[in-house]
């Protein structure tokens, strides 16, 4: 059974359809990526699963509960944690605060403290900047920084709104390593919403080509990174 | 260079100089008299040249100031003639046998206030310190929560109302058992903070989903419905007149003459302004209090972090609601007499105004911001004309010069203790 699973998604925002039926599945362990151009829905999709833009019809199903009508508090405690797009950190509170407002429906503190020390391991950057202002650090550490916090749930599937927006090439790789290690030493499932195509398919299992808010092609990142319409439209050769 | 510069700014002075004689003309050189349906236009040239002196002295040196602001945070001009002495002050106070003294100090200052100044300044001191006690009931609203609320006033209103009604429908029956009337200011207390914060949770749903200006739209109507509902219910409230012959609380069921009546009040409010900042400043450093932090500064984000925005501003209005509503029935019982004219917008203003001018979020900034606004026009009474003047310049100088405010907040520094709490069996959302 799919950790996750969207059947027939249609959102809409008054009366435009951003959304028309997507169904899409995410297996426990895998990274899946869903690519697209701007406007195709990308965002919409994953703000739907999250419950922040509520969905007209269809269903979300998160290990076997539909989750379409839930609010957002109560499904990030069902182990869904999102790192929203233009990353949207706490810019007034410090590195340490962000991070403790990420776990702010755990209360056990000595597993809390464990996972800090694992994201900053993850990320020794924001050790060293731990009583820092989160709005005083760079793109690349903000970044960091909202996964960290995403982390710092304990979600079972991890949903990433373009991490590599507005980042120099470096960092992204780094970044996209990163997202492979929390992948493989955490197991924690991914689902990446991404512009970025190239990266994104290079270390997704599966890729979802999202166009007008419809899925276009759903594939095997192998096939569909050397597919010829994928790679005119979306990976610029 | 230093020349050049100075003919330049003498120049840009001597520009303002005459635009400030033009603006002012009308208004301080003419005088217009009408007498028997002739208008007769009196010209004071004498005034002139005061105006031309007082305008350029001021226009250069406040094109000083800002040149001096502007340079501030370069690191030869941070020190200033003062910093030995500041740096001095705060090594001192980091000592704590020192820290003790100065805090006993303080208390015995508070304690013998009354007692050295007599009842004209202890009346005084009340109010400034109710104001206090909202300013510090705001702050968790608009400092903490970031949600601006401007019919503030309207919970001050329903707490004074509540002891006011108490005592007007339940007193009488009290007076008939034989009771002491004093003891309703402590029963009312509890149920008017009660009460404000039903009104607070009551207002906050409708304003769920919105933020800024909608938001500071909807509290000034609630402000102001509030107070138009209880100026229209003339059986019940009395209307524009209000209610009168509010008791003030009695010492052990002794009632007190008014001088020992105002020093009692005094030492009532200063417990509720202790125990107010010890609640505020509980909620600060919780983990709650960070939450309401988050939800200012991104409300997305917040629900990807699983913080239920709804249950976070519904706490915010009704904490904010409870303070004002005690702050209202000190009022009542100080003043005796209440009527809807104590709860203007104006009102919701000035608190907001003390929040902003001490410091948005931090606690001495909303106790001096409170404290300055009350007791400096009492005690310029002859300045009273300019009040609305001095406030509006009082506020540009500080946005400029002070922008976090005049006792800006000093984030604790937040470090995460895991021994602090023992580790529980389980955690929920595993």
């Amino acid at each position: 059974m799919a950790l996750m699973e969207l059947k027939n998604v249609s959102t809409y925002y008054g009366n435009i359809q951003a959304l028309k039926g997507i169904s899409l599945s995410v297996e426990e362990g895998e990274i899946v990526t869903l690519i697209g151009a701007n406007g195709a829905g990308k965002t919409t999709t994953l703000m739907s699963i999250c419950g922040i833009t509520p969905i007209r019809s269809g269903q979300v199903i998160l290990d076997g509960v539909d989750i379409s009508s839930i609010s957002p508090h109560k499904i990030v405690s069902m182990g869904l944690s999102q790192v929203p797009e233009g990353r949207r950190i706490f810019p007034q509170l410090t590195v340490l605060e962000n991070l403790d407002m990420g776990a702010f429906l755990r209360d056990n503190k000595s597993l809390i403290k464990a996972d800090l020390e694992e994201v900053f391991e993850l990320f020794p950057r924001l050790a060293e900047r731990r009583n820092q202002a989160g709005g005083t650090l760079s793109g690349g550490e903000q970044q960091m920084l909202a996964i960290s916090r995403a982390l710092m749930a304990r979600p079972r599937i991890l949903l990433l709104d373009e991490p590599s927006l507005g980042l120099a090439p470096i960092i992204v790789h780094n970044i996209f390593q990163i997202i492979k290690r929390i992948n493989e030493e955490r197991k924690t499932t991914i689902f990446l919403v991404e512009q970025n195509a190239n990266m994104a398919l290079k270390i997704a299992n599966k890729g979802y080509v999202l166009q007008n808010g419809a899925i276009k092609m759903a594939d095997s990142s192998e096939h569909l990174l050397v597919n010829e319409e994928v790679r005119k439209a979306y990976l610029g050769l | 260079m230093i020349h050049k510069n100075l003919a330049k700014e003498l120049a840009a002075s001597a520009l303002q100089m005459v635009w400030f004689i033009v603006l002012l003309f009308p208004f301080l050189v003419m005088k217009v008299s009408v007498t028997a349906g002739t208008a007769l236009v009196r010209f004071r040239w004498g005034s002139l040249p005061a105006i031309a002196i007082v305008s350029f002295i001021a226009s250069f040196a406040w094109g000083r100031a800002l040149e001096w602001n502007s340079h501030r945070g370069d690191k030869e001009q941070k020190r200033t003639p003062l910093t030995p002495i500041k740096e001095a002050i705060a090594a001192a106070l980091a000592r704590k046998p020192i820290r003790r003294v100065v805090l006993l100090v303080l208390l015995a200052a508070v304690a013998v206030y009354p007692f050295a100044l007599g009842m004209y300044h202890t009346n005084i001191m009340i109010t400034a310190l109710i104001y206090v006690i909202l300013a510090l009931g705001l702050n968790i609203v608009v400092g903490l929560g970031g949600l601006l609320n401007l019919g503030y006033a309207a919970f001050f209103a329903v707490g004074a109302y509540t002891y006011g009604l108490l005592w007007k429908f339940v007193g009488p029956s009290f007076v008939s058992a034989g009771i002491a009337t004093g003891w309703l200011f402590w029963i009312a207390l509890p149920i008017a903070g009660t009460i404000a914060v039903v009104f607070g949770i009551l207002l906050s749903l409708p304003v769920l989903r919105l933020r800024g200006d909608y938001l500071a739209i909807i509290t000034l109507a609630f402000g102001e419905i509030v107070r138009m509902v209880l100026q229209n219910s003339g059986p019940v409230t009395g209307g524009a007149t209000g209610i009168s012959l509010i008791p003030r609380p009695w010492l052990l069921g002794l009632k007190l003459p008014p001088k020992q009546a105002a020093t009692y009040i005094y030492y009532i409010v200063i417990v509720l302004v202790i125990l107010t900042i010890f609640v505020v400043r509980r909620i600060e450093d919780s983990r709650v209090g960070r939450a309401l932090e988050a939800m200012r500064e991104d409300e997305i984000a917040c629900e990807a972090m699983g913080i239920d925005l709804v249950r976070n501003k519904l706490s915010t209005f009704a904490l904010g609601a409870f303070w004002a509503g005690i702050a209202g029935v000190v009022l009542a019982a100080q003043t005796t007499y209440i009527n809807p004219d104590s709860f203007t917008l104006w009102e919701s203003i000035m608190v907001l105004m003390a929040i902003v001018i001490g410091g948005t979020g931090s606690i001495p900034g909303a106790i001096g911001g409170a404290l300055l606004l009350k007791l400096l026009p009492e005690y310029f009474r002859p300045l009273a004309q300019y009040r609305i003047l001095i406030y509006g310049v009082a506020m540009i100088v500080i946005i400029i010069f002070k922008p976090d405010g005049l006792f800006p907040r000093n984030r604790k520094k937040y470090t995460f203790d895991a021994q602090a709490t023992e580790p529980q069996a389980g955690e929920a959302q595993k």
